[in-house]
C-alpha cells in the first residue's frame, strides 16, 4: 500500500498522488517544540527578568525543558521514510530549505539549555560528589552517583562565593540568549509551514508569530500542570515511605504547591493566550475579507468539515473556557489545573487543525481528504504514525524528567535555601 | 600550557582551518567552470494538445511499466483527468486510478462520495487533460529539499536522488501540482522525470511513444527548429497554475479555464 493511503479518505476530485502525507507525528512536532520553548521562556522570566515569585517553578521548568528537548526531534525521525538518513540534514544541509537549519538551531538551543543547567547545578554537583566521596558503605545507586557527579562537575570544583557569583552571571546571560533562540526554534517551525506556497491554509507570514505565542501558552500550561502534579505526588510517595523511615520530612516540611506561584504563572499564560488568539482571529478575518481563489474550499474546510475541531475544541474548550476559568476572581489550584489541561488541548487542536487541516483539501480545490488516525497498529507505519507512536512521544519527556530529577534535585524542601 | 590556554589555542586552530576550507566551497573550481561555459544546448519542455487526448490511458500504462511504479499502487507519475462541464457551469472532474485503464464508465468517480451520474442533456462540454511533472524553471520542490536530494539538471529536468532522499515529504507538500509521491518500494520521493534515461539517449518519453493520437510531445526549447519549440513560440499555449511563480515548462494547447 502507498504511504498515506491507509489513513486517507478522499472525497470528490483529488489528484491521484494526493494523500495525507504529514500525519500525527507532524502534529506532535510543533506541539512538542512549543512545549520546549514555552518551558524555557517561563524559566527565563525568573533568571533574566528576576520575577521572584517564579523562583520555585523556574528551576523546575528549566530541567523540564531539557527533558522535553529530545522529543522535539523524535516525531520528525518517526515520520521520515528513511529515518537512518536523518543525519544527512546535519551533514549536507541544503540551506534554501526551511528544514535544513533544524539541526543547527536545535543543537544550538540544546547546548544553551545544557550549559544553563550545568551552571545552575554546579554547586550541587560539587557538594554531592564531595559528600559521596566521604560516605562509607555506599549502595549501588550511590556508587554509581559517586562516579557520575565528579564527571558532571567537569573538573570545576571551585564553589567559593566568588565562583558562584560568576555562575549566576553566566546563568543570566545564557537565559537571555536562550529566549530569542527558543523563540527562533519555534518560530522557525512556523516558518516551515508558513512558507509552503502550494498550501493555501499554511501560507501566511503570521504563522511563525502565531506558533511562538501558542508555544509559550502551551509551555507555561504544561509547567503549571506538571509542577502541581509532581508536588502532590511527592507528598503521597513520602507519606508511604515515612511508615518505614520516620526521619523523612513530614508533609508540612515538604513544600507544597504555592497558590501565588500558580496565580502569577497563570497571569503570564493569559497574556500570551490573548496574543495568540488575536493573531489567529486576525488571520481568519483577513482570509474571509480578501477571499482569494482558495477561500471557497478553505471556507468549506473551516466552517463545515472541521467546524467542531476548530470552533468547539480549539477556540471554545481550548481558549474561551480556560480564559473564563483563569480570569474569574479567586483562582484555586483545582480550577487552574482544569484550565491548563484545556489550554493544552486547545494548543494541540490548533496544531492538528493546521497540519491536518492544511491537507484536508485537494490542491485542485475540488475535493477533500480526511485523516483517520490509526489506533490499532498492524505494521510499523501504522504504529509510528498512529495513536501509539504519538503516545510514545508524549510519555518520553516524563520518563526523562524522572531520570533527570534523580540526578538533579528539582524540588526544594522548606528548610533548604537556594 | 594550562587549560585556558589550551582551549584558546584549539579554538584558534579550528577557526583558522575553517577559513581556507570554506574558500574551497565558495570558489568551487568545477562549478565556476561549469557556470562560465554553460554549454547546455538543451531545455527539455513538454507540449500537450488537449484537443487530441481521448483519455485512453495508454500513456499512464506505459509510464508505470517503463518507470517501475508498481502497477496496482494508487500513485502514478502521469495521469489523465476527465472534465465534464454541465450547463450550470459546474465542473465535474475525475481520474480513476489516474486513468491507467482509461475511463471505462460514463459515471464520474468521486472517491468516497461514490459514482456520479450526469445526464447527457446536462452536459455542456467534456474533455481530457493529461498531467505530468512541469519540470519548473523555479521548482519549489528543489528549494524545500533539506538535504539537496532533489535537483535541477542543466537541461531543466528535476531529478530525485534515491540514495540521498530522507523521505521527509516536504517536496511533496511544496509541489502545487501534486505530481510527487512516495515510491511504494524505495520509500523515497518519486516523480515524473520526462523518462530521463530515455531522452538522454535520443529517445522519446514512454508516454509520448505510447500516445496513439500525438497529444503528447517532448521537445528542446533551445532548438528553434524543434517543432515543439515552434508551436510554443508561435501558437497560443498556456501553462498550469502560473500564479505560484514556479514557471512550469509543460505547455498546453487549448487549456480551458476550468482545469485545476
Amino acid at each position: 500500500m502507498v504511504h498515506g493511503e491507509f489513513w486517507t479518505i478522499k472525497e470528490f476530485f483529488v489528484y491521484p498522488n494526493e494523500y495525507i502525507y504529514w500525519s500525527i507525528q507532524i502534529v506532535m512536532y510543533p506541539f512538542m517544540t512549543g512545549l520546549v520553548a514555552g518551558a524555557f521562556v517561563l524559566s527565563s522570566l525568573y533568571h533574566v527578568f528576576g520575577v521572584e515569585k517564579l523562583k520555585d517553578i523556574a528551576r523546575f521548568s528549566l530541567v523540564f525543558s531539557f527533558a522535553l528537548l529530545p522529543t522535539a526531534m523524535m516525531p520528525l525521525l518517526l515520520h521520515l521514510q528513511q529515518p537512518l538518513r536523518g543525519i544527512e540534514v546535519m551533514m549536507t544541509p541544503h540551506f534554501t530549505s526551511a528544514i535544513a537549519a533544524f539541526g543547527i538551531v536545535f543543537s544550538t538551543y540544546g547546548m544553551i539549555v545544557a550549559a544553563e543547567i550545568w551552571f545552575v547545578y554546579r554547586k550541587f554537583f560539587v557538594e554531592a560528589a564531595l559528600a559521596l566521596r566521604e560516605k562509607q558503605n555506599k549502595t549501588t545507586l550511590e556508587t554509581l552517583k559517586s562516579k557520575l557527579y565528579p564527571i558532571l562537575t567537569l573538573g570545576a570544583w571551585d564553589i567559593s562565593e566568588h565562583a558562584l557569583e560568576a555562575d549566576e552571571r553566566a546563568v543570566k546571560r545564557l537565559a537571555a540568549i536562550g529566549i530569542p533562540v527558543a523563540c527562533f526554534l519555534h518560530g522557525y517551525a512556523g516558518f516551515i509551514f508558513g512558507s509552503v506556497k502550494a498550501n493555501a491554509l499554511w501560507m501566511t507570514p503570521l504563522m511563525p508569530v502565531i506558533f511562538i505565542c501558542s508555544a509559550v501558552v502551551s509551555g507555561i500550561a504544561l509547567c503549571i500542570l506538571t509542577y502541581v502534579i509532581t508536588m502532590e505526588l511527592r507528598k503521597i510517595l513520602y507519606a508511604r515511605k515515612r511508615k518505614n523511615d520516620p526521619a523523612l520530612p513530614t508533609n508540612d516540611e515538604l513544600k507544597s504547591v504555592e497558590i501565588h506561584v500558580v496565580t502569577m504563572t497563570c497571569k503570564y499564560l493569559v497574556m500570551f493566550l490573548i496574543l495568540a488568539i488575536s493573531l489567529e482571529i486576525l488571520d481568519l478575518v483577513f482570509r474571509t475579507y480578501t477571499a482569494v481563489k482558495s477561500w471557497d474550499i478553505l471556507r468549506a474546510v473551516i466552517y463545515e468539515k472541521d467546524f467542531v475541531k476548530i470552533f468547539i475544541m480549539q477556540y471554545g474548550l481550548g481558549n474561551l473556557v480556560p480564559f473564563i476559568l483563569l480570569l474569574s476572581p479567586g483562582l484555586t489550584i483545582r480550577r487552574a489545573i482544569l484550565a491548563t489541561i484545556l489550554v493544552l488541548l486547545g494548543v494541540f487542536m490548533m496544531r492538528w487543525n493546521i497540519v491536518i487541516g492544511g491537507q484536508a483539501f485537494s490542491a485542485s480545490f475540488s475535493g477533500f481528504m480526511e485523516y483517520v488516525l490509526p489506533i490499532i497498529p498492524h505494521d510499523m507505519e501504522t504504529f509510528k504514525e498512529g495513536l501509539f507512536g504519538a503516545l510514545m512521544v508524549i510519555i518520553t519527556p516524563f520518563v526523562l524528567f524522572f531520570g533527570l530529577s534523580n540526578i538533579m534535585p528539582v524540588f526544594v524542601n522548606k528548610s533548604d535555601t537556594h | 600550557m594550562n587549560r585556558r590556554e589550551f582551549c584558546k589555542k584549539s579554538l584558534l586552530i579550528a577557526g583558522g582551518l575553517v577559513v581556507p576550507l570554506s574558500a574551497l566551497e565558495l570558489f568551487n573550481p568545477e562549478r565556476l567552470l561549469a557556470e562560465k561555459n554553460d554549454k547546455s544546448k538543451t531545455r527539455w519542455v513538454f507540449l500537450v494538445d488537449t484537443h487530441k487526448c481521448v483519455g485512453c490511458g495508454f500513456c499512464v500504462k506505459a509510464c508505470k511499466t517503463e518507470n517501475e511504479v508498481p502497477y496496482d499502487a494508487n500513485v502514478t507519475r502521469t495521469w489523465v483527468e476527465r472534465y465534464v462541464i454541465t450547463n450550470d457551469g459546474k465542473a465535474h472532474i475525475d481520474s480513476p486510478k489516474g486513468a491507467r485503464d482509461g475511463f471505462q464508465s460514463a459515471k464520474l468517480d468521486q472517491n468516497h462520495a461514490g459514482m456520479e451520474e450526469i445526464k447527457e442533456e446536462d452536459i455542456a462540454k467534456a474533455f481530457f487533460v493529461p498531467k505530468l511533472c512541469n519540470q519548473c524553471e523555479n521548482p519549489p520542490c528543489v528549494q524545500v529539499c533539506p538535504v539537496g536530494a532533489t535537483y535541477k539538471t542543466n537541461n531543466g529536468v528535476v531529478l530525485v536522488d534515491r540514495k540521498w532522499c530522507i523521505g521527509c515529504g516536504y517536496c511533496i507538500m511544496g509541489c502545487p501540482y501534486s505530481v510527487r509521491f512516495f515510491h511504494p518500494v524505495y520509500h523515497v520521493a518519486e516523480k515524473c522525470n520526462f523518462c530521463y534515461h530515455r531522452i538522454s539517449q535520443g529517445m522519446k518519453t514512454a508516454c509520448v511513444d505510447a500516445c496513439p493520437f500525438g497529444a503528447r510531445q517532448i521537445g528542446n526549447l533551445k532548438d528553434p527548429k524543434d517543432p515543439v519549440t515552434k508551436v510554443i513560440m508561435n501558437e497560443r499555449v498556456n501553462v498550469l497554475k502560473d500564479e505560484y511563480g514556479t514557471k512550469p515548462q509543460v505547455f498546453y494547447i487549448g487549456l480551458p479555464r476550468e482545469v485545476k
